[in-house]
């Protein structure tokens, strides 16, 4: 154990590598905290992306922080509902119909129109429903009517595709057009939507929501889900992370397993590893797991079978067989055969304390390949379609259009954290390579 | 035991196979082809000869990390060739091997108190305060003292010469009978080899060993051994007592070997050395008559280069396998069952 | 033909910095050869190096001066060296040069390799026929030329790399431990083919060893190395018949010899290490003949009759001393 000291003093003394621990640090501690406060049921429902989780955000919006950088301010997501304290409701008796009159109000001092805006009815009765018109209010005073209409138990109105407003607003789209002064200009204030609802029964009643969608959302974003990417990102670290270092460890094991065994009895055991290595070498590891993607299955734990057993016989198997028959054939292991050494006794006194120091760095610097590979399959569409991993996120992305469509941030975000997490085990990695194969120090 | 013979080796071919592509068998490397002899206790072997001539393949055989082809090592009268590792348990603990290279030979993850601790682990000495005397006792026999200094030390934090010394307190750590030692200083420098070597004919006499002392280089033997073998290709190609080989060498490659020998003297860069060309046979191929045929300054045309010469002897400790000696007297069978040397 | 003065050539490591030759300074006449004697780790594979001006990265001082005729080579920039010194008059057969054959080149192509790059010859042919005769010279058949290094014998290849050296004509070659690897037969068959191009070409070497025996095969003049000084410096006979410095004596007397009896001698310890050398001379830990200051004050260079020079206080006499301005005019130099 002395030794593991003496091997993380070493680490520490490469600047590189200090920084990559500590990244790793926090993702392992990001991961952990997701867990912990979203957990993995959650998570996937709220990943599905059911309207109802998300209703609330705008879509495709930008991280709240791209404001810091901006002149003009973008729209935050404003709502008001008619259960808040501030709503005010007024009732009046029209000979048996009761006139509801709600107004909502609200401060709006963007510097931009906001993405959409939805009015969300819920309205209880029994056989009559109940009717409702709104008008929007400006604050320069001029006021705007919509279309009546009967409301179900649940409603949407879309202000945008509302026959009256258009009318009124012409060729201008709602959200700027509501929004905008005579001259068309954004016009900042305090906005009114008053809601008449006419209710037929004594019992009947409705609520009203108004949703000003803006364009910046959360620390992420946005998708065209409207899901918060947040929690793919952060979602993302901890299963990008056990992906990597589930296969690195059954990869190496595995790998560290098969090459002993033909190292150690050697004839034909060592030579039929050794063909079946070079024709695995030639194979195209992505092809074939796009075949098993596409005809079997494409859940996580299939393809994190495929892609460990496809690296079994890798160029692993060249390099532990060559360091085995290295060890196999020092001096003192003949000296602890002299001694009377069993052969259980060689392999877990002298190989594998011997072994260790070569298996450590590579397996650390394997965990970033994998983390990608799973990203890229992710990306041709062949990641688990359940999980929120970073490379759903870019796969997405992309089928979305995000760089066309200006949505930078989708893409940059997961990738960034992707070159993160590549670049602290590949600092990591190659420090302990160093330290433990003395003749790279130099370099 | 038979007369007092500690270990007796007899017609001992050690050959090796050799496949390509870990399928198909080529022929055999035939590294010993026909060693005999019989060692007692407090006896010094030498064996001198070059790289290739199978010498350390032969001491591989006798510590049973080979399985001879043919032949057997016999131990204190018990078998110990071919046989199962874990029957021969008790042969490991008595017998100490050195080896050439000091530092490959001791684990470099290990410290120095666990490289002594294991052979007494593993031989069952289950008293930890038995094992931590025997080792500060080995380790101050080998003047690595403080002992305590050295206990918690890697081995790639001594010198070559500590180095050898651990290598022998671990070979003698058991209190062997036996002690075989490949080429024990040619890896050390000129001024500690002399350390290393008394300290490795102390250790014999001290314990009363038999000993082998495996060595390219004859100008040593003197101070170590009192009978020679001298090997050439996987062969005994001459063997005595160490004065009489090195006074009266009779096989033409004892000769050139001592020929070769440059001992310090300003004279020797005037004048060439008489030095035979070529180079060792090939032990795949071995040639059917006399190994050293090709290179002998005194091979004879026909015979020599047909037929292997037998052992021919000279006097009651001289053998020699050599044509020249055609007129003397060639051990026979019998002879050979009953020999023994004091 | 080769003067050497006060060379120094220290190496940055992490525990420290290693002074692995630390003011070396001697003479080589045309024709003769020079055997640099010591142990490991006393920095004579350094001073080879050196010599060549084949440093590592982590070189931390090279000075010094280093004549070849009337050039003082340490004045060149690199890439002057490069093209006019280095090999062309300065060469070096490195140790283990049998496994450091290209394994993927013939033999043939390799040792013509220096004149091509150096633009000796005008045409490929050209070369190969001085491969061929070099290869004559030194006892290899001319088919060798064609061979890949893993089909000659250890023998056969260290005469391939020998045969590098030689082929750009160079005024000294350096051979360091040229035979430490090889068998003993073999050893003195490559001892013969030097003695041969020594006689034949009348060529400067330089032998870096260890072994003492080996080296007065062909030494003409023997310096003693210790902990990255030289401590001796005599002719051979003078040297192998009466060693003065008393690590030299040592040295002799722990070389076992077949054919004269003698008590075997050890020298007990280590040498120092080359990171932090001790005050004064470097051997007073270990010498057996040591005086009171010699373990304060590091004995200057001395000659002594003969022509001998020996770092030590048992010689010290105040008009011998070598070294220093006004001094200059007594330092002694071997047949230059």
């Amino acid at each position: 154990m002395s030794s593991l000291r003496r091997y993380f003093k070493q680490l520490i003394g490469y600047p590189t590598a200090i920084l990559g621990l500590l990244l790793i640090f926090i993702l392992i501690g990001v991961a952990a905290y997701t867990i912990v406060t979203i957990p993995y049921e959650r998570a996937i429902d709220l990943w599905r992306g059911h309207e109802e989780s998300w209703v609330e955000n705008p879509r495709n919006a930008r991280p709240k922080w791209v404001n810091y950088f901006r002149e003009g301010q973008l729209p935050e997501t404003l709502v008001m509902s008619t259960q808040d304290p501030e709503a005010t409701k007024l009732e009046q008796d029209l000979d048996g119909i009761r006139l509801v009159t709600s107004t909502l109000s609200f401060d709006y001092h963007y510097d931009d129109f906001p993405s959409e805006i939805i009015l969300f009815f819920t309205s209880s009765a029994e056989e009559q429903r109940p009717f409702v018109v709104t008008t929007w209010i400006l604050p320069d005073g001029r006021r705007l009517e919509t279309e009546a209409q009967a409301l179900a138990s649940e409603q949407r109105v879309y202000l945008s595709l509302d026959n009256r407003v258009r009318r009124a607003l012409g060729q201008t789209p709602a959200e700027t057009g509501l929004f905008s002064d005579q001259d068309g200009e954004l016009l900042k204030g305090t906005y009114q939507l008053e809601i008449q609802g006419y209710l037929f029964e004594d019992s009947s009643d409705f609520d009203a929501k108004l949703v000003v969608y803006g364009k910046v959302h959360g620390w992420a974003g946005t998708d065209h889900m409207r899901r918060d990417l947040m929690v793919a990102l952060m979602w993302g670290a901890p299963l990008a992370l056990a992906f990597g270092l589930l296969a690195a460890l059954g990869s190496t094991i595995a790998t560290f397993i098969i090459s002993a065994i033909g190292a150690w009895y050697g004839g034909w055991v060592d030579a039929l590893i050794q063909r079946i290595t070079e024709v695995n070498l030639i194979l195209p590891v992505m092809p074939v797991l796009i075949m098993v993607g596409t005809l079997y299955s494409r859940s996580i734990w299939t393809m994190l079978g495929m892609v460990i057993l496809l690296s079994i016989f890798g160029g692993g198997i060249k390099t532990y067989r060559s360091v085995f028959l290295q060890i196999k054939t020092a001096p003192y292991m003949d000296a602890a055969r002299a001694y009377g050494a069993s052969n259980m006794r060689l392999i877990f006194r002298y190989v594998i304390p011997r072994m260790i120091p070569v298996l450590i760095p590579s397996f650390i610097t394997s965990i970033p390949s994998f983390v990608f590979l799973e990203a890229s399959l992710a990306l041709l569409g062949l990641g688990d379609p359940t999980l929120p991993t970073w490379g759903k996120l870019l796969q997405d992305a992309f089928s979305n259009g995000a760089i066309f469509k200006g949505h930078y941030y989708w893409v940059l975000e997961p990738a960034v954290l992707l070159m993160i997490t590549g670049l602290s085990f590949a600092m990591v990695g190659f420090a302990l390579d160093r330290i433990f194969n003395p003749r790279l120090r130099g370099l | 035991m038979r007369n007092g013979v500690l270990l007796s080796v007899r017609d001992l071919h050690t050959w090796f196979e050799m496949r390509r592509l870990g399928f198909f068998h080529v022929g055999y490397v035939r590294a010993v082809d026909g060693v005999s002899f019989d060692l007692r206790r407090g006896e010094c072997l030498a064996i001198v000869g070059e790289s290739g001539c199978g010498k350390s393949t032969l001491i591989r055989t006798i510590l049973a990390l080979e399985t001879p082809s043919k032949g057997e090592v016999i131990f204190e009268n018990r078998l110990v060739s071919g046989i199962e590792p874990r029957h021969i348990k008790w042969y490991r603990s008595q017998v100490g091997y050195v080896q050439q290279d000091p530092y490959a030979a001791l684990p470099p993850f290990m410290t120095i108190r666990q490289i002594l601790d294991e052979p007494l682990r593993i031989n069952g000495i289950p008293s930890k305060r038995e094992r931590e005397w025997r080792i500060k006792q080995a380790l101050t026999e080998m003047k690595l003292t403080p002992v305590e200094d050295f206990l918690h030390k890697f081995p790639h934090m001594l010198s070559g010469g500590q180095q050898q010394r651990v290598v022998l307190a671990r070979a003698r750590i058991l209190n062997p009978k036996l002690l075989v030692a490949d080429e024990p200083i040619s890896m050390l420098d000129a001024s500690v080899r002399v350390e290393v070597l008394q300290l490795l004919r102390r250790t014999q006499e001290e314990l009363d060993l038999a000993a082998i002392y495996v060595t390219h280089d004859l100008s040593t033997v003197r101070h170590f051994s009192e009978r020679i073998f001298v090997m050439y290709g996987a062969q005994v190609v001459e063997q005595a007592t160490t004065s009489e080989l090195l006074e009266h060498p009779s096989h033409p490659y004892t000769q050139a070997l001592l020929d070769a020998i440059a001992e310090p003297d300003a004279e020797n860069a005037r004048r060439m050395r008489v030095v035979p060309a070529g180079d060792p046979p090939s032990l795949l191929r071995p040639p059917p008559g006399c190994r050293f045929f090709e290179r002998c300054p005194h091979a004879m045309e026909g015979l020599c280069e047909n037929e292997e010469p037998p052992d021919f002897v000279l006097s009651r400790f001289h053998r020699v396998k050599c044509w020249l000696y055609q007129d003397e007297k060639v051990l026979s069978a019998d002879e050979r069952a009953e020999k023994e040397i004091s | 033909m080769l003067r050497v003065e006060d060379l120094v050539v220290h190496y940055r490591t992490r525990a420290g910095t290693v002074q692995a030759v630390d003011g070396v300074s001697f003479s080589l006449g045309k024709g003769r050869t020079l055997a640099v004697l010591g142990e490991s780790g006393c920095g004579k594979s350094s001073l080879g190096r050196g010599l060549l001006r084949l440093l590592p990265r982590n070189v931390k001082t090279y000075s010094g001066s280093i004549f070849i005729g009337d050039l003082d080579t340490m004045a060149l920039g690199n890439h002057r060296y490069r093209r006019d010194v280095r090999w062309q008059r300065l060469a070096l057969v490195p140790q283990a040069a049998m496994n450091t054959l290209n394994p993927v080149l013939k033999v043939g192509y390799q040792v013509a390799e220096p004149l091509l790059v150096h633009r000796q010859v005008n045409h490929k042919s050209e070369a190969f026929k001085k491969v061929s005769g070099l290869f004559s010279l030194l006892g290899l058949s001319s088919d060798f030329l064609n061979r890949y290094a893993f089909e000659l014998s250890g023998g056969m290849r260290q005469r391939v790399a020998i045969a590098m050296a030689l082929i750009a004509d160079p005024d000294v070659v350096i051979l360091d431990e040229p035979t430490s690897a090889l068998d003993l037969l073999t050893q003195a068959n490559i001892m013969n083919v030097l003695k041969q191009i020594k006689k034949d070409m009348g060529m400067t070497f330089i032998f870096i060893t260890h072994d003492v025996g080996t080296a007065s095969e062909l030494a003409d003049d023997v310096a003693v190395m210790y902990a990255g000084e030289i401590v001796e410096l005599a002719r051979a006979g003078d040297f192998y018949t009466n060693p003065r410095h008393p690590y030299s004596e040592k040295l002799m007397a722990s070389v076992p010899t077949l054919r004269e009896e003698k008590e075997l001698q050890f020298i007990a310890g280590q040498p120092p290490s080359l990171i932090n050398p001790p005050v004064g001379c470097r051997f007073a830990a270990r010498c057996h003949k040591r005086l009171p200051q010699c373990a304060e004050q590091e004995p200057p260079m001395v000659n002594v009759d003969r022509g001998s020079q020996v770092k030590c206080w048992l010689y010290q006499q105040s008009d011998a001393l070598i070294g220093g301005g006004e001094n200059e005019e007594r330092r002694s130099s071997f047949g230059a």
